[in-house]
Formats: C-alpha cells, sequence, structure tokens
C-alpha cells in the first residue's frame, strides 16, 4: 500500500504509488463535460468516480462540518464528500478527493483548506486532496496535468459546451421524448473512444466532430412550440449544479421553457484573460503576460472553430468571448475579476441580445463577488435594456425551493407577458 | 364568473367578480396550516351562493402553488396578480408596496415594470410585527394605537427579524417605553423594506399600500410615507389585490364542483427532509425521566427558616427567575413568569410577595443577573450584579464541583463554557443569527394556541420530525410554513424545532469536533432545557447523556443566590416592604449629546431619588467623566482621520470615508493635496449617514460597512463644491509580506462598481473609479497619471511621481504612527496594570457607527484598546492553515500570533455580518489564540446598536480571566 507522505506543512501529498491504487472522487457539476473529462483521466491511469450523491442528509454533514457562514458550494462539495467517504462504498484508505482551487481574490482559493480542516474534524485526515489548479498552487507528484491531458481537456471542454447548446435547444421541442439525451450519451462514449485513440483533439479533427455533433442534432426532429426562452447564469457552481440549484433547469422546462446555460469555454477564457488585464491595468510581469496571452489565443482558436461550425446551422448561439467585452463598457471594469467577474453582466447582456432577456442570476447566498458583480448589476443592465426581465435568485442550506420558485415565477409572467405583446 | 383566491403564509383570501368585473363576494380567514380543507370550504361556500354559474377559478400566493398545479387550477404567481389588479383599479399608480405575513413587495409600475421581493434572510415582515407584539406582551391589533402614542423613536437594526430583535430586548429591559418601542419597530419595517427593496430606484409618484399590516396599522402607513416623502393611498379592498388580480387572471372555465372534488382528493406530494423520532416508546421516555430526575437540590420550608436567607435574580429575556436560599444553599423559595416585556413591575411583586409570605425574613444578601441586571439592581438597591457566565458557572459548580461542560439555553442567548481546573477555559456565546432560539419555541407554541410545554410534549414520540437545519429563526418560520404546507403534523414540527435550537447551539455556537471535546461532566441549565424534548434531541445529537438539574431554568438565580452568600455582607441593602410600597418608576428618554455617538438614552427614575440610566455605551453619561480616549487606539485612528481637512485651494475632490477608504483615505489625501486638488473627506459615518444611502443599496445581504458607503457618497454629492468623487477600484492590497498574496476582498475591491451602478450621481459631478494597484509601486505613477488624464487636462507625469513618492510616504507615516501609538498605549497600560484587548478587525471597524463605540465600552471596562495594525508590523511572516492571501486578514493572523506569548495581552475580534472572508479568519485566529492558551472572543457586528450581549461576552471574558488568574495567584 502507499506511503503516506506529508509535506512541512502536514499537506498530505499525492504520490505515484497512490495514482496506482486510489480513486479519486471529483464531485459532478456539469453532467455532460464532466463525463468526458472522465474519461480523459482513465486514460491517463486515474480512477475517477464523480459523485453525484445529493439531499438533505449531504447538505446537513456540510453543515455540521464546516463553518455556517461559508460558502454554499463550499458547503454541498464538503458534504458530497464526507457522506461519500462515510458511505462504506470506498475504501477509505485508497481513497482522494479532487478539488477546483481558483487561485483569485474570492474565498473559493481557501475551499481546499477549509476541506481539510473539515476531514480532520470527521476523521479523514490521512485522505489527500488534490488540488487542480492550473496556477501551481499545490503541487502533487501522482497528479501531473500534462499537456496531453490538457489539449484533451480543452477540447474535452468545447465539446461539452457544444453538446449542452444544442441539446438545450433540442430537448424542450422534441417529437420523441428523450432522443436529445439519447445523443448526448453517444456523443461522450464516441469523443472518449477517439481520445483513447489519441484522436479529437486537433483543429482538424475537433472541426470535423463539430460539424457531425452539429448534424446529428439537427436531425431531431422537432415540434413547433413558442416557449419562453430563459437564460441562466450566475456563480459558477450554483449556476450549473442541480444538487446546487435545486434541479433548476429541470423546473425551467417544467415551465414550458427553453433554457440557454452559457458554456465552461467562455469562463475559463475569462480566467486566463485576468492575467492578461492585471498586467495591462496595474503593470506585472511581462513573462507571465505572454504566457497567458499566448495561451489565450489558443482558446480563442477553438472557440472560433466551434463558433464558425453552428454559424452554418441553424442553432443559436452567443457571443465570442472577445465580443462580449463592449457590452460591458460604462457597467463594470474589466479589472473586476474576483469570481466572475465582469464576465457575469457581460453573459447576462449578451443573453439579452439573442433573445433570452428572461434571466435567473444564481447566487449563492452571501456570495461576495457576485453581490457586486451579479445582483449589483442588475439594475445597471436593466437601465440599458428596459425589456431585460432578471431574476436573482439566492441558494443555501435554509432557503426554502416554494420561495425560489416562487421568484423565478413571477419572472416568467412577466416573459409570458411579454410573449403575448 | 371569475373566482380569485389569494392563499398566503396565513391566510386565504377570496374573490368572485361578474362578467363586469365587478366584486360580488369576498372573503378573509385565516388557515391555520389547513391549506386545502380551507380552500374547499371556501368554494364550497361559493358555490352554494352562485348556484348554477361557470366559473373560472385562478389561486395565487405562494401556499397554493404545488396544489393549484396538481389540481388543475390555474395558477397566477402573486406579485404579478396584484400588478393586474392595480392596473385596472389605480391606473395612475406608480409604485406598489405590500407586506404579507412572509414577504414584503415593492412594485414599480409604469415604462418599465419591476417588481422586486425580500430575499430569504429578511423573510417574515408581518410575523415580525406578530413576534415582536408577543415580545411586548401585547395583542398585534394594539400595535397600531400604541405606537401612535410615541414620543421618541429608537434605532433598531433593520436587517431582518431577528436582528431588530436583539436591540428591541434590551430596549425593554432599560425600561423603554412601550409605544416608543413600537413606532420604533414600525420603522425597522419601513427601512427594512426601502433599504432592501429600493434597490436604487427611487420610490416616488402615487404610492399604493396593500397588505395585511399596511391596511390594518394606518400608522405603518405613515412611517413609510414620512420616509419616502409622499402620501400614499391604501385603496379600498386592499386586503384583496392579489385575489383579485388571479380572478382577473382567470381563463380556464371549470365546473366548480370538479374542482372541489380535484381538491378534495388533494394530499400534498412534497416530502420534507425527517429525523428519527426522539422517543420511541413511553418505556424510553420513562426511563429517561427517571435519570433526570436525580440531579436535584435540597429545599426548606421558607416560613420555618430562621437564619439568614440570600436572594438570587435573573432577569432574562423573556422570564424573570427569582430564587431564596437559606444557608446551606438549600432553595425556600422560588419564581419562574414572564418579564412582560418590563421586568421592574415583576420584580417588585416578586419582592411584595415575599414580605408577605414572610415577614420576618433576614436578607443577608442580594444579587442579579440577566439582560434587566442594572435596571433592578437600582430600581431595588440589590446588593451586586454578577455576569451572566459568572452565575451559570457558579451554579452548575455547586451541582457538579467538576463539572467540565456548561450549556446554558435561555429564551434569547446561547451561553457555554468549558471549564479546566475548576476555572472557565473557554466561552462560546450564540450571536445574533442564532439568537432568540428558546423565546422563538415559545411564540411558535403560542401562535397555535399551545403553551410551550404542550408543544414540546407532542414532538416526544413524533415520527416524522421535521429537519429544519441549523439557520436562524427567520429561516426556520419559512421552513415551518414549507413543511405545514408539505402536510407535518404539529407533533412533527415541534420535534423539528426542538432539535433544530440544539443544532444551532452545537453547530453554530460550540462547533466541536468530536464529544470528547466537551469532557465527560457536562450541565445543561436554561430555560430552554427545561423541554424533555430538547434535552433528549441534544442528549441524541451529541450522542452522550448529560446532566440537567431539576432547577434547570432557575441556575442563573440560584448561582446569584450562592454569589450572594460569598459577599461577606452584614445587611442586604434590598428595599423593605415600607419602602416597596412607596416605589414608583418613571421614564424619560433624551439624548446624550456627550459626543458624536449621541445615544438615544433611557433615563429611569424611581421613587427614592435613584436614577439608572440605559442605552449609553460608556459610562459617560454616568460618571460625567471626560478623560477617554487616551488608552484607545480607534480615538487616535478617528482624529487622524479628522485631522485631513479641506484646504480650500484647487479643484475639489470629494473621498468617501468608507471601506478601505479608512486607511487608504490618508494615501489619497497626500496624493491630491500635492498634485494641487482639494479633497474633501466625508466625515465618520453616524445613523443619518447611513439612511442617507439605504434605498440605492442592491443587495441586502452584503456587510454593513459597505452598505454604509452609499451614505457617504450622498454625502458627498449633497456638497456642490464637489465636482469630482474618487474612489478607485483595487483588486490588491500594500504588500505587507505576511501572506501569500496581498488582495483585497471582493467587496473591498469592487465596492465602486456598486456606487457607479446603482447611484444617480449629480449632473456636473464626475465618479472616477477606474481600477488602481498600490501594490505596484513601480508602476503606480505612470497608470494613475493615464488615468487623471482621461478627467483633467495638464496633469503632468512629474508631478504624478512626485505625488505618488510622497502618498506612499505618507501611508507608511500612517503605518508608523499606528505602531508607536500602539506601543504608547501598551506602555501606559503596563504602568496602570490594566489589561490591554486587541480589538481586532479591519480599518473601517476604527468607525464609530459600524464598531458601535465597542472600544470606549472596553475602556470603560478599565482596559486599554489597541488594534491588529499597531502589532502586525512586528510579526514575521509564519505559516498558518489556510490560504493566506488578503492583506487586512494577514494582520489579523499576525496580531494573534503577537500576543500568544504576552500574559497581559487579550484578542477580541470584531467581525461583520455578511462577512465571508471572515468565516475563513475567525476559525485561523481563534486556533491561534486557543493554542495560545487564551481565551478567544468574537464579536459578531451589523447595524444592531445595543450593546447589551457585547457586555455580556466582554465582561464574561473579563471575569473568567480574573478568576484564572486568582486561582494561579493561589
Amino acid at each position: 500500500m502507499a506511503d503516506l507522505k506529508r509535506e512541512k506543512s502536514g499537506r498530505i501529498v499525492f504520490t505515484k504509488e497512490m495514482k496506482k491504487e486510489y480513486t479519486i472522487l471529483v464531485p459532478d457539476m456539469l453532467p455532460i463535460h464532466f463525463n468526458i473529462m472522465k474519461n480523459i483521466f482513465t486514460n491517463a491511469g486515474y480512477k475517477i468516480e464523480l459523485l453525484d450523491n445529493s439531499g438533505e442528509s449531504v447538505k446537513q454533514l456540510g453543515l455540521k462540518y464546516m463553518h455556517n457562514d461559508i460558502c454554499y458550494p463550499a458547503l454541498l462539495v464538503a458534504g458530497q464528500f464526507l457522506d461519500a467517504l462515510k458511505s462504506g462504498k470506498y475504501d477509505v484508505n485508497k481513497t482522494a478527493l479532487m478539488i477546483m482551487q481558483t487561485g483569485g481574490g474570492c474565498r473559493a482559493s481557501n475551499y481546499i483548506h477549509l476541506l481539510r480542516k473539515a476531514l480532520l474534524k470527521a476523521g479523514y485526515e490521512n485522505v489527500p486532496i488534490i488540488s487542480f489548479n492550473l496556477s501551481g498552487l499545490e503541487r502533487n507528484s501522482g497528479f501531473k496535468l500534462t499537456l496531453p491531458i490538457i489539449r484533451r481537456m480543452l477540447a474535452g471542454v468545447i465539446y461539452g459546451d457544444l453538446i449542452m447548446l444544442l441539446s438545450n435547444q433540442t430537448r424542450p421541442y422534441e417529437v420523441k421524448k428523450g432522443d436529445s439525451d439519447r445523443l448526448i450519451k453517444k456523443w461522450i462514449a464516441e469523443l472518449s473512444k477517439q481520445f483513447t485513440a489519441s484522436k479529437g483533439y486537433s483543429f482538424s479533427q475537433m472541426k470535423e466532430n463539430f460539424e457531425k455533433v452539429i448534424k446529428s442534432f439537427s436531425e431531431i426532429k422537432l415540434k413547433k412550440e413558442i416557449k419562453t426562452k430563459v437564460g441562466v447564469v450566475g456563480e459558477i457552481y450554483v449556476k450549473y449544479a442541480k444538487f446546487a440549484n435545486n434541479s433548476l433547469e429541470k423546473f425551467l422546462a417544467d415551465e414550458n421553457c427553453e433554457v440557454m446555460v452559457p458554456g465552461l469555454m467562455g469562463f475559463l477564457m475569462f480566467k486566463v484573460d485576468a492575467r492578461v488585464q492585471d498586467f495591462l491595468i496595474y503593470g506585472g510581469s511581462k513573462i507571465k503576460f505572454t504566457l497567458a496571452k499566448a495561451l489565450l489565443r489558443y482558446l480563442e482558436k477553438i472557440e472560433k472553430a466551434f463558433m464558425e461550425a453552428i454559424d452554418k446551422s441553424r442553432f443559436t448561439q452567443l457571443s465570442s468571448y472577445n465580443d462580449t467585452k463592449p457590452l460591458v463598457d460604462n457597467i463594470i471594469g474589466l479589472g473586476n475579476r474576483m469570481g466572475e467577474g465582469w464576465f457575469l453582466p457581460a453573459e447576462m447582456i449578451e443573453l439579452v441580445k439573442h433573445g433570452y432577456d428572461n434571466i435567473v442570476c444564481t447566487q449563492p447566498f452571501g456570495c461576495l463577488p457576485t453581490h457586486i458583480c451579479g445582483k449589483g448589476m442588475v439594475h445597471k443592465i436593466k437601465s440599458m435594456y428596459p425589456h431585460a426581465n432578471i431574476v436573482p435568485v439566492d441558494y443555501d442550506t435554509g432557503a426554502t425551493r416554494v420561495n425560489q420558485e416562487n421568484r423565478i415565477k413571477l419572472m416568467l409572467s412577466v416573459a409570458k407577458e411579454k410573449l403575448l405583446v | 364568473m371569475k373566482i380569485g383566491l389569494d392563499i398566503g403564509s396565513t391566510t386565504i383570501k377570496s374573490i368572485v367578480i361578474d362578467k363586469a368585473n365587478k366584486i360580488i363576494y369576498s372573503s378573509y380567514e385565516r388557515h391555520f396550516s389547513q391549506i386545502t380543507a380551507k380552500t374547499v370550504e371556501i368554494l364550497n361556500t361559493i358555490k352554494n351562493k352562485f348556484k348554477n354559474q361557470k366559473f373560472s377559478i385562478a389561486i395565487s400566493g405562494s401556499a397554493g402553488m404545488g396544489m393549484a398545479e396538481s389540481c388543475d387550477i390555474d395558477f397566477v404567481q402573486e406579485v404579478y396578480a396584484e400588478k393586474v389588479a392595480a392596473e385596472k383599479n389605480i391606473p395612475n399608480s406608480d409604485v406598489i408596496i405590500e407586506l404579507g405575513g412572509e414577504d414584503a413587495k415593492i412594485i414599480f409600475l409604469g415604462q418599465t415594470m419591476e417588481a422586486r421581493m425580500n430575499g430569504t434572510c429578511a423573510g417574515g415582515t408581518g410575523a415580525f410585527i406578530d413576534q415582536m407584539a408577543t415580545l411586548l406582551d401585547i395583542k398585534t391589533e394594539q400595535m397600531n394605537d400604541l405606537a401612535a402614542q410615541h414620543d421618541k423613536i429608537y434605532t433598531i437594526a433593520s436587517r431582518c427579524g431577528v436582528f431588530a430583535k436583539s436591540d428591541i430586548q434590551p430596549l425593554l429591559n432599560q425600561g423603554a417605553k412601550k409605544s416608543d418601542i413600537a413606532i420604533s419597530i414600525f420603522y425597522a419595517v419601513v427601512n427594512q423594506t426601502i433599504g432592501g427593496l429600493a434597490q436604487g430606484r427611487p420610490v416616488e409618484g402615487n404610492v399604493v399600500y396593500l397588505g395585511g399590516p399596511l391596511t390594518f396599522m394606518p400608522v405603518l402607513r405613515e412611517c413609510f410615507d414620512k420616509t419616502i416623502g409622499t402620501k400614499g393611498v391604501c385603496p379600498e379592498n386592499s386586503l384583496y389585490y392579489v385575489a383579485l388580480g388571479a380572478a382577473y387572471c382567470a381563463k380556464k372555465e371549470t365546473v366548480i364542483e370538479e374542482a372541489i372534488d380535484r381538491l378534495s382528493k388533494y394530499i400534498s406530494i412534497s416530502e420534507w427532509a425527517k429525523l428519527p423520532p426522539l422517543f420511541e416508546n413511553e418505556y424510553e421516555y420513562n426511563k429517561f425521566k427517571t435519570r433526570h430526575s436525580k440531579a436535584d437540590v435540597k429545599y426548606a420550608s421558607l416560613s420555618d427558616y430562621n437564619k439568614n436567607t440570600f436572594i438570587g435574580i435573573d432577569a432574562g429575556s423573556t422570564t424573570i427567575k427569582a430564587v431564596v436560599t437559606g444557608e446551606n444553599g438549600e432553595i425556600l423559595h422560588s419564581v419562574y413568569m414572564s418579564n412582560s416585556g418590563n421586568p421592574v413591575p415583576v420584580i417588585h411583586n416578586f419582592i411584595t410577595e415575599l414580605y408577605k409570605l414572610k415577614p420576618d425574613i433576614k436578607i443577608k444578601a442580594s444579587c442579579v443577573t440577566g439582560y434587566g441586571e442594572d435596571i433592578i439592581k437600582n430600581a431595588f438597591h440589590i446588593d451586586s450584579g454578577l455576569v451572566e457566565t459568572a452565575a451559570h458557572f457558579t451554579a452548575a459548580k455547586y451541582f457538579m464541583p467538576d463539572v467540565e461542560f456548561i450549556i446554558d439555553i435561555g429564551g434569547q442567548d446561547m451561553k457555554c463554557f468549558k471549564i479546566k481546573n475548576g476555572v472557565i477555559d473557554n466561552i462560546y456565546l450564540n450571536e445574533a443569527c442564532s439568537s432568540g432560539c428558546g423565546s422563538f419555541l415559545q411564540t411558535f407554541a403560542n401562535t397555535l394556541g399551545y403553551d410551550v410545554e404542550e408543544f414540546s410534549k407532542m414532538g416526544l414520540y413524533a415520527k416524522n420530525a421535521v429537519d429544519l437545519g441549523s439557520r436562524c429563526t427567520v429561516f426556520m418560520n419559512s421552513s415551518v410554513k414549507q413543511a405545514q404546507k408539505d402536510g407535518a403534523s404539529t407533533g412533527d414540527i415541534s420535534a423539528g424545532l426542538s432539535t433544530s435550537i440544539v443544532k444551532n447551539a452545537i453547530y453554530k455556537v460550540i462547533r466541536p469536533s468530536s464529544v470528547d471535546e466537551l469532557g465527560k461532566n457536562i450541565v445543561v441549565q436554561g430555560g430552554t432545557f427545561i423541554n424533555d424534548a430538547v434535552l433528549r434531541a441534544f442528549e441524541k445529537e451529541m450522542g452522550v447523556n448529560v446532566i440537567r438539574p431539576v432547577i434547570a431554568g432557575l441556575m442563573g438565580a440560584y448561582g446569584c443566590a450562592l454569589y450572594a452568600k460569598t459577599l461577606n455582607i452584614e445587611k442586604s441593602s434590598i428595599l423593605n416592604a415600607y419602602e416597596l410600597k412607596n416605589f414608583s418608576h418613571s421614564v424619560k428618554s433624551v439624548n446624550c449629546g456627550l459626543c458624536s455617538n449621541n445615544c438615544r438614552l433611557t433615563v429611569n427614575s424611581f421613587g427614592d431619588g435613584s436614577k439608572y440610566i440605559g442605552g449609553n455605551r460608556c459610562e459617560r453619561p454616568v460618571t460625567k467623566n471626560t478623560s477617554v480616549g487616551e488608552l484607545n487606539i480607534y480615538k487616535f485612528k478617528q482624529d487622524y482621520i479628522k485631522s485631513l481637512t479641506p484646504t480650500n485651494k484647487g479643484i475639489k475632490i470629494g473621498i468617501p470615508l468608507g471601506l478601505n477608504m479608512y486607511e487608504m483615505a490618508i494615501f489619497w489625501y497626500r496624493f491630491f493635496i500635492e498634485l494641487g486638488f482639494d479633497v474633501v473627506i466625508s466625515p465618520l459615518s453616524d445613523r443619518d449617514i447611513f439612511l442617507k444611502g439605504q434605498a440605492t443599496i442592491p443587495s441586502d445581504t452584503v456587510c454593513f460597512p459597505a452598505k454604509l458607503v452609499h451614505g457617504h457618497i450622498k454625502y458627498l454629492i449633497e456638497n456642490d463644491d464637489i465636482k469630482y468623487i474618487f474612489y478607485p477600484c483595487m483588486s490588491f492590497n500594500f504588500d505587507e509580506h505576511l501572506g501569500d498574496n496581498n488582495y483585497n476582498c471582493p467587496v473591498v475591491a469592487y465596492y465602486p462598481e456598486i456606487i457607479a451602478a446603482n447611484m444617480k450621481i449629480k449632473e456636473g459631478v464626475t465618479l472616477i473609479n477606474d481600477y488602481v494597484g498600490v501594490h505596484r509601486k513601480k508602476d503606480f505613477s505612470k497608470k494613475l497619471h493615464t488615468i487623471l488624464s482621461k478627467y483633467f487636462n495638464n496633469i503632468k507625469l512629474g508631478a504624478v511621481k512626485t505625488a505618488s513618492e510622497k502618498a506612499f510616504e505618507a501611508h507608511d507615516e500612517y503605518m508608523k504612527a499606528i505602531r508607536e501609538k500602539g506601543i504608547d498605549i501598551v506602555k501606559k497600560a503596563e504602568k496602570l496594570d490594566k489589561k490591554i484587548i486587541v480589538l481586532a478587525g479591519r480599518p473601517y471597524h476604527a468607525d464609530p457607527e459600524i464598531n458601535h463605540g465597542i472600544d470606549t465600552l472596553l475602556e470603560s471596562m478599565d482596559t486599554a484598546v489597541i488594534s491588529e495594525d499597531a502589532l502586525s508590523g512586528f510579526v514575521e511572516k509564519f505559516r498558518v492553515n489556510v490560504l493566506n492571501q488578503w492583506t487586512y486578514h494577514a494582520r489579523l493572523y499576525a496580531a494573534a500570533k503577537y500576543i500568544s506569548d504576552k500574559s497581559n495581552m487579550e484578542l477580541v475580534q470584531l467581525v461583520s455580518f455578511g462577512c465571508g472572508l471572515d468565516a475563513i479568519t475567525t476559525d485561523e485566529v481563534r486556533s491561534i489564540i486557543e493554542k495560545a492558551g487564551k481565551i478567544y472572543t468574537q464579536i459578531k457586528i451589523d447595524e444592531i446598536t445595543n450593546l447589551g450581549t457585547v457586555k455580556v461576552r466582554l465582561r464574561s471574558l473579563l471575569t473568567a480571566l480574573k478568576q484564572q488568574e486568582e486561582k494561579l495567584n493561589g
């Protein structure tokens, strides 16, 4: 069995031996994307298990072991991990946890430390936690983001975005229920197969795949129906994870809506661009600036291919990352980079501009960055786009679903009235 | 015909309109959570009244949501319904304000319709007024008349009901008049509504008031009128607008019998999170009862007792307890009663009765504790006062000499302490959010028509107890409403509430990593623990058996009596029978005016000429002592800022004294003065500044220091000479080399964006809120030159460079001055043998409106006060267990580390409610402090102005320290 190696700080390092023996648990935030990612890591020799455990008892575990004023996403993720460790499904001596560490001015960069404290409290101090980050915050000899993995992952992100975008536009109108979800399954399997064969992530192959995916979705038979178009934005975790947002997308679907959820690539580009913007605003290391810029270029290229492919189809897409920047002129500065930063109001505006002017802005209760860039920008956006119909909704362990749904229904009533006019 | 039903959290309103949209029937009834049955009943009434008619039915109101859908009846969202009704009936209205039982709403009509409902945290408007009425011991209906008779208005926190209660409770105990409190409650409602919901859109034009509270309470409407500066109307049928709107929207024609049939069959399918039963069966319960009946005291008969006696009084938040003991601690007499919103007459009765029961009683000494300590002590000449924690500890120790952990849950507060070597080793007190749990149980029981004992018994065997989590009572209240809707029985709710109180104590107050941390000998006490359900829930949750004295509710009073015995007084000064007969009590409220806090004082005068002043944050109005501020660094910081006065030369630049500006203003002041500008810094905050800006706050859950910024901006805008307001965004702060990075918190960093997006900056005034970085001194002047050139002509790079140099120097000078002042205070304090308290927070905690004068309070408790930044500069970077990436927060860890080996220094951490980062820092600071064997004290502050609980906290700390020292010195 792999030995436990601790750093001076007491942190357990995820070693190469562990890579062979350990199962890594990852909370599932975005099913399509994360399933693609899972297969990438499996191919690289990791044992990955996506956690989709949910429910009140999971929340209670989070509350029990975390500071109760910490962000909702942190509580939920801690609850999911602890629930999994307690479930008996995993050998706790051969299980590791993985969590995203963004490294910015928001509390999220501290989740991993709080999680460690929680594990200690709960008696799992020997369970290693892997920080998933691109800023070199914590290193582990047994977990390395190599270039081949990164390339596959970036391709995975864009495929995930594409499949999510298309299925959101077909599922509500399907003649035969389940068509879209069947295609999702098919494509996750197909793309994973390609990755295994070291295919599917070069530009030419991506372009080819884009067209195939789009073609398959455009062959789904659809009913002609008018639905309320709703955009969902917000803090990244509650926006995507149905455990956090009380299955918001399903609720909206039941309310006869078509939902547009902006993809992950834009957020990724925003995070990389933050380094570029910091340099431009405050000055700093030229090397880091050049590196960030180069990475951004690469992402722009992927994004461009993706957009060109959709352009040729009948599907609606949002603006390119760079085109969202002018949208926030006179609204918020590009230096606003913690959490979702300026990109959140930019997403709201582009949704408004693309016909999704009814918007749910999801925020964890007491989330610091979204005080500013979520709720705080609604007034300004509405004054510039009077037809924007935005409802900020707080998510929290104590917030009742009825209250949330009631507020969303108000937004929908206004939307439906507009639909009649 | 069309039927509209409005199913709210407490009532159902129905409306029937004819083809011409004329109202032909209406009803308004409470549903007592029997929603479906009541709806069926109402529809049957309508059916019988209008025979052989065709109906379209629509349901509105959050409580009717699930039901309407499952029964195939149109559902109309209530705010939308209201809007439809208002547009039809009052076509020229601009703004609708509606208060309901659970929700508050503001609807802006006109060009761009906007509707706002309160966020989850600020829920329960009507329910809040109900609760406050219970607290005042009056009926809700009396509230209006009472408020109409007011003379003075007190400041009451408006963030939410729990916070407001924390302000009201001490007011009651200070003797404030009920009429003044009633009006203050109304204003709290107004401020909460406007502050939470206006969000930058002005409330103006024709205002319409709707909903129960606004219909029934004209004085509440007046409060709104005054605050908004308008005269709103409360239209005919103001209770029925939602129902009316629903009726207008009803489309689908329905056979009413079928709808009734579907509703009758409807059973809510919603599930709720369930807890296992507290007791499986009666046998288990009896065993439990027998075990706990063993922990009892000795009793003796009062009338036969002729030796010396001692009186202990615990004037708590909701109940008053008093005990008379003999020389050996035997209980001769005891009472436990409601304080009815005013402790004075209750105690008067108690002592009068006592003299009747035993005219020749020999009272040797008396002692009082609790919220009402000061007023009771002064009114009845009680010999001594004791802080609650000490009282409870004294009693528990008597019961169990080797007690290791004490948990006391009263009506308002939870107090827990760890005992080591016979002295208090650690204190855990609840903060505002988890306060009022005990009394919530009582108020809730009362609203259902039970007394609390009966109510909690109903939960003992509940099979499907509702899991209500561990959030505050506002959340609990709305979770309960949801559970009722889902069909939970009263027993299920009762058990759920008991468990929830316990969870609050365990997971929010004590937060132990395991039971072992509490030790083996645990004593639980306090009025709330009299409940077997609460006690059982505690034992189950912790998995441990505890001792609950039979006199659990009397422990504070009992502790006081025991303490009184140690006083060695010959004869008690407590009023005798004759003095009691001539006792009188009058109350006057005045403003103090001795300093900028300008506290609202309640002056109580008693018949014999003695006086008691309440509401003060320091001792000045009592002692008239003016030598304050000498050993207080907060005073020094305030004076430093005040010294930055305008030069009246050059273009005026306004700087709002908010958030990081408490430190940065010094930097920018020098910077702009050097560049030839004039600088006007807004003054230290006060209540007026807060109120000025509250209508433009977009997020009601953001921290109070951030909310205050809006008022400061408003203040600057009102100055016609100011053409530029400078408030830059700053992702980064100075790098003080104490942490892994040097960020500002997201709110501090980007609040200028909120100002730009939500406040109307006057024509001709420019807000400069560009992004600047003081962390890169090298690039600073060039970047600033570019920014300034956007706004001003002829700014020379060279000049900016010089100004920058000076600005950085000014900052360094300031930080140095604070360090030096710190050293100075420490030296002086050591000479005077005073304790030094590091009141640790952020720079903005120097503001008197933010710290509520806690610094002066500490000073008046004979301690010296310094701040975290006075010490952090002396500490080398060291490892902490979190990502240490914020400049201000790194100072906290450093200050905690600094005092680790200083026996005369203690740390008290100030935390602003809603500060997300402090969820991280408090645990880390606590662990540094506790590792050093010290007691960690956290004070959570918000808009709450009353320092009652803060006093308890600080006194507890100081008392515990004193005991530790005494123990050490033998």
